[in-house]
């Protein structure tokens, strides 16, 4: 069917991603965008028959170097409601596991005719890298500290459903964040949308390169109290035990008591602050459990997005390939 | 072999302050005549060097050539091949090698493998340390009178403080360079390029500037404290440079060394994963540049030489944390650092000084006069012409390592022939000798 | 390139005005009915419609809005990827007599596009099609069961449909495409 001149398509313009690597380069226009597709793929999560045949032929494989579950499973079933054909290599059994290098895995999943990978791993760049190898779209699921682009979008759906204006918000995360790849693609999302970002954290678990201005602007504040004054949103994070090297906090115990976020520490942030986690969560470390179940909890909500967001971002960077 | 005039070029030889259009007399692998009119001689065949510029071998003090042990990387053959094309007539080749050049025997094969395959000459370094463990000192002495130019554990830093302090003590016996590559390792671990803006970007656990300044801090005090040679590889950071030239104020034994990627590429050419940006110490700021650029230009820094360090295609094909740290440097040396002199940053005659007379002077008359076009001294000769544009092909390389972040890039600045001991041992298909 | 007008604002007008008639003529149980616009212009188009029935009959229509983008035969081969809207249906499809609204009849595969929406949607007891403009050239087997006007066009040529609602001006033009093709 031929694209009438009456029908409105995603502009060449404004959509410039074959691969959904991080949000460094996502304008304004295009998380717009994917909000917009978002709203349409979450219409159907709520039909009786959750499926629309978009991606019906193309052939998505899931990649992950790294354990996950919740973020494979929502993969995996956004690519189901969108009739994908979908394969999960397991590396723990695979031939990764004896050895088999990350150049020849994607050759081989190219000779599979994969026409998206969906790609998570420990090293920062490895999905980057990855497009030299392999024809197929790359969306990373999360590399080594680098980006977790799929999340931040997820987030910011999230507090998009919630908050009518997103401009001049002030939004607070806390937690480790020189190693948390969803602490970076939140930065860039956050403040690409015009939302102000405060971290808090210790300053040993700030990133290198603050106020550079090739690095997103934000504002750091190691009290959790300051921080957390007349916030719209506050993001924590999970302590990262696997990827923290020894030496860069005391002790989970000093980590609880001095950023543990409590209900009297939520108080300081104004009354309709949305609380957002990645997941999982280690409740009674960075979060208490009462603010992780309590009324401002939109925990929950950033998973039933996180099919959504992956379903909108599948169907937009399908299509003819663009080298 | 008959004698050969190199003619009409533009001569520039730093060492003897001479930078004339002239004539060079190359007879029995030795320099013969040097000056403006051609001798009166009958015989010789010429080689025309009209436009070109014709300036001692050049030097490089610091490359790998990875044999023994890593053949695959590259070898003795293959490594000089690479300096010939790349118009370096003297290689001093690291002891990082396995196994390590931390005794007479691996110092004799060297010699050995260089006579019998070497496209140039090749100059060994000891090890400090036995291994490289870092322990306990080499027999430098038998080292010393093996040949070897200096002694160091580069790929790796003299952690001990007590250990460097002996090293530049003991030395002195031989009037021979401790090199130190200058890393605090507890600062570096894990870290994948330099730390700043880009890395927080990437996502990369970044190697401090302090690393390095720590480091060279410390081997300044105890090069004052000893009296030993000490010489600095690689030096990266604005910091450093201002730590030795405040040192060599106070006249403490110094000198250093810059590779031409530092003086060239920044950190923000890591964006986008290139493996073949990845090299120890890593690329670095902008500021840094300058501040190297500035202490070559005031003696800050002596000498410029490569660190080639040649890696297999399959090595480098790979996560960045995985991929081994490394530039293939030597063909594309002069044509990279030629950008300088082109855009004002550098005087042509303190280029070539500092990869010509500066590198001979640290090395000394054990191997005859070299670095000069004196009479008498060795034929080794470097051809160039200073404007000729060609962008930079891998398949071209001679060294088996094709690791290099520039290809593709145009350069302006070319080899044109290198002559060792009065052999061309390199030429363009332009360049043709014409027998009288 | 010449642009011809071939239909006006009354002329739509009326046309709608009739086909309104003719679907309450063929359609018994008005509170079956409902109209669902193919964004995006058979939105506005169905909305007036029901306008119209609620004009002439006192009923209110249910009128829904369906987006067929990820329906495509054709995702694959694009270069432009359409922009997935809102399929808003007010009610439970099962059962019901849905009057699929939209504003060009042409190769058909839009409509068979909605069929397979509607159909992953629930169980209608009858589908019909209203089109405002019929212009020929079908490649599967797909008809209207309410027309608005037949146009005969040639491929070249290029059928255009503006309403106030999405246009700013109601008006259907035809054009002759600038390149011929052999």
């Amino acid at each position: 069917m031929r694209a009438t001149q009456t029908k409105p398509t995603v502009s060449e313009t404004i959509w410039q991603h074959h691969h959904v690597l991080d949000l460094d380069d996502f304008t304004r226009e295009e998380i717009e965008l994917v909000f917009q597709t978002t709203k349409a793929m979450k219409e159907i999560l709520s039909r009786p028959i959750k499926q629309v045949p978009a991606l019906r032929g193309k052939t998505l494989i899931t990649l992950f170097y790294e354990p996950s579950t919740r973020t494979r499973l929502s993969f995996e079933l956004a690519a189901k409601y969108l009739s994908a054909d979908m394969v999960n290599l397991n590396t723990q059994i695979s031939s990764v596991a004896k050895g088999e290098s990350l150049v020849d895995t994607l050759g081989t999943l190219q000779a599979l005719g994969a026409d998206i990978v969906i790609m998570r791993h420990p090293s920062s760049g490895a999905p980057s890298i990855a497009t030299r190898f392999i024809g197929a779209s790359i969306v990373n699921a999360g590399d080594g500290w680098h980006a977790h682009p799929t999340q931040a979008l997820l987030d910011l759906y999230t507090i998009h459903e919630h908050k009518q204006s997103l401009k001049g918000l002030k939004a607070v995360i806390i937690g480790d964040i020189m190693h948390s790849r969803v602490a970076r693609s939140n930065i860039w999302g956050l403040t690409t949308m015009g939302i102000g970002v405060t971290l808090c954290s210790p300053p040993t678990l700030l990133p290198i390169g603050l106020g550079d201005q090739r690095l997103p602007p934000v504002r750091t504040e190691p009290d959790i109290e300051r921080a957390l004054d007349g916030a719209d949103i506050v993001m924590t994070l999970r302590l990262q035990r696997e990827r923290q090297r020894s030496g860069l906090l005391p002790s989970i115990r000093e980590y609880i008591n001095l950023y543990q976020l409590n209900k009297s520490r939520l108080a300081k942030a104004k009354p309709d602050a949305l609380v957002l986690h990645p997941g999982p969560v280690n409740e009674g470390i960075e979060i208490s459990p009462a603010v992780a179940h309590g009324a401002q909890s939109v925990i929950n909500e950033q998973v039933t997005n996180g099919v959504a967001v992956r379903m909108a971002l599948l169907y937009l960077i399908t299509g003819s390939q663009k080298q | 072999m008959k004698p050969l005039l190199i003619q009409n070029g533009r001569i520039i030889d730093p060492g003897q302050g001479i930078d004339m259009t002239g004539n060079l007399l190359i007879a029995e692998g030795k320099i013969s005549w040097l000056g403006k009119e051609p001798p009166a001689q009958a015989e010789y065949a010429i080689l025309n060097t009209k436009g070109l510029i014709v300036c001692p071998g050049l030097i490089d003090l610091h490359c790998h050539l990875r044999q023994p042990g890593d053949e695959e990387k590259e070898t003795i053959a293959t490594g000089t091949r690479a300096a010939a094309r790349g118009g370096f007539t003297t290689v001093c080749c690291m002891p990082n090698t396995n196994p390590p050049l931390d005794n007479q025997t691996a110092i004799e094969f060297i010699k050995s493998k260089a006579a019998a395959e070497g496209a140039v000459r090749v100059l060994p370094i000891g090890c400090i340390s036995k291994g490289r463990k870092g322990e306990e000192l080499c027999e430098m002495g038998e080292l010393a009178s093996g040949g070897v130019i200096g002694f160091s554990d580069d790929g790796a830093p003299v952690a001990s403080a007590y250990l460097m302090r002996q090293a530049l003590d003991y030395s002195r016996a031989f009037d021979l360079p401790i090199i130190d590559h200058c890393e605090e390792k507890t600062l570096t671990e894990g870290g994948q390029m330099n730390e700043g803006a880009i890395s927080t970007k990437l996502g990369l656990r970044g190697i401090p500037a302090a690393a390095e300044e720590i480091a060279v801090a410390r081997d300044l005090a105890l090069a004052e404290l000893t009296g030993g040679r000490l010489h600095i590889a690689h030096v990266s950071t604005g910091g450093s440079v201002e730590l030795i030239r405040r040192a060599k104020e106070k006249g403490i034994k110094v000198t250093a060394e810059v590779t031409p990627h530092h003086l060239t590429l920044t950190e923000e050419r890591v964006l986008g994963y290139d493996t073949n940006t990845k090299v120890n110490p890593p690329l670095r700021t902008r500021e840094d540049i300058k501040a190297l650029i500035q202490g070559l230009n005031d003696n800050t820094i002596d000498i410029i030489a490569t660190d080639h360090a040649p890696h297999t295609e399959a090595d480098k094909l790979c996560e960045f944390d995985l991929a081994p740290f490394g530039i293939s440097g030597l063909e594309t040396a002069l044509g990279s650092l030629m950008g300088l002199v082109h855009e004002g940053e550098i005087k042509l005659a303190t280029l070539i000084a500092r990869l010509t007379h500066e590198p001979a002077k640290i090395i000394g008359d054990s191997y005859g006069k070299l670095g000069t076009l004196a009479v008498g001294a060795p034929a080794d000769i470097t051809i160039f012409d200073p404007n000729l544009e060609w962008v930079v092909n891998t398949n071209d390389f001679a060294s088996k390592g094709k690791n290099t972040p520039l290809a593709g890039e145009r350069f302006r600045g070319r080899v044109m022939a290198t002559i060792y001991g009065g052999k061309l041992v390199y030429q363009d298909s332009s360049i043709k000798i014409k027998e009288s | 390139m010449p642009k011809k007008v071939i239909m006006t604002k009354e002329d739509i007008k009326r046309t709608l005005a009739r086909i309104a008639h003719e679907i309450v003529e063929h359609n018994e149980q008005l509170q079956d009915l409902l109209l669902v616009g193919v964004h995006t212009r058979g939105v506005p188009l169905a909305r007036r419609l029901a306008a119209n029935i609620e004009g002439f009959t006192g009923a209110k229509i249910a009128v829904g809005t369906l987006d067929i983008s990820l329906y495509r035969d054709d995702l694959s081969s694009l270069e432009l990827k359409p922009l997935v809207k809102l399929t808003d249906i007010p009610a439970n499809i099962d059962g019901k007599s849905i009057v699929l609204v939209d504003d060009v009849l042409y190769t058909g595969r839009s409509t068979r596009a909605a069929l397979d929406a509607l159909v992953d949607l629930g169980r209608p007891r009858l589908i019909q099609l209203a089109v405002l403009i019929d212009r020929g050239h079908r490649e599967l087997p797909i008809r209207a069961d309410y027309v608005g006007k037949n146009i005969p066009s040639s491929r070249h040529e290029d059928i255009k449909v503006n309403l106030k609602e999405t246009d700013g001006m109601d008006e259907v033009t035809i054009t002759t495409a600038a390149k011929e093709e052999q």
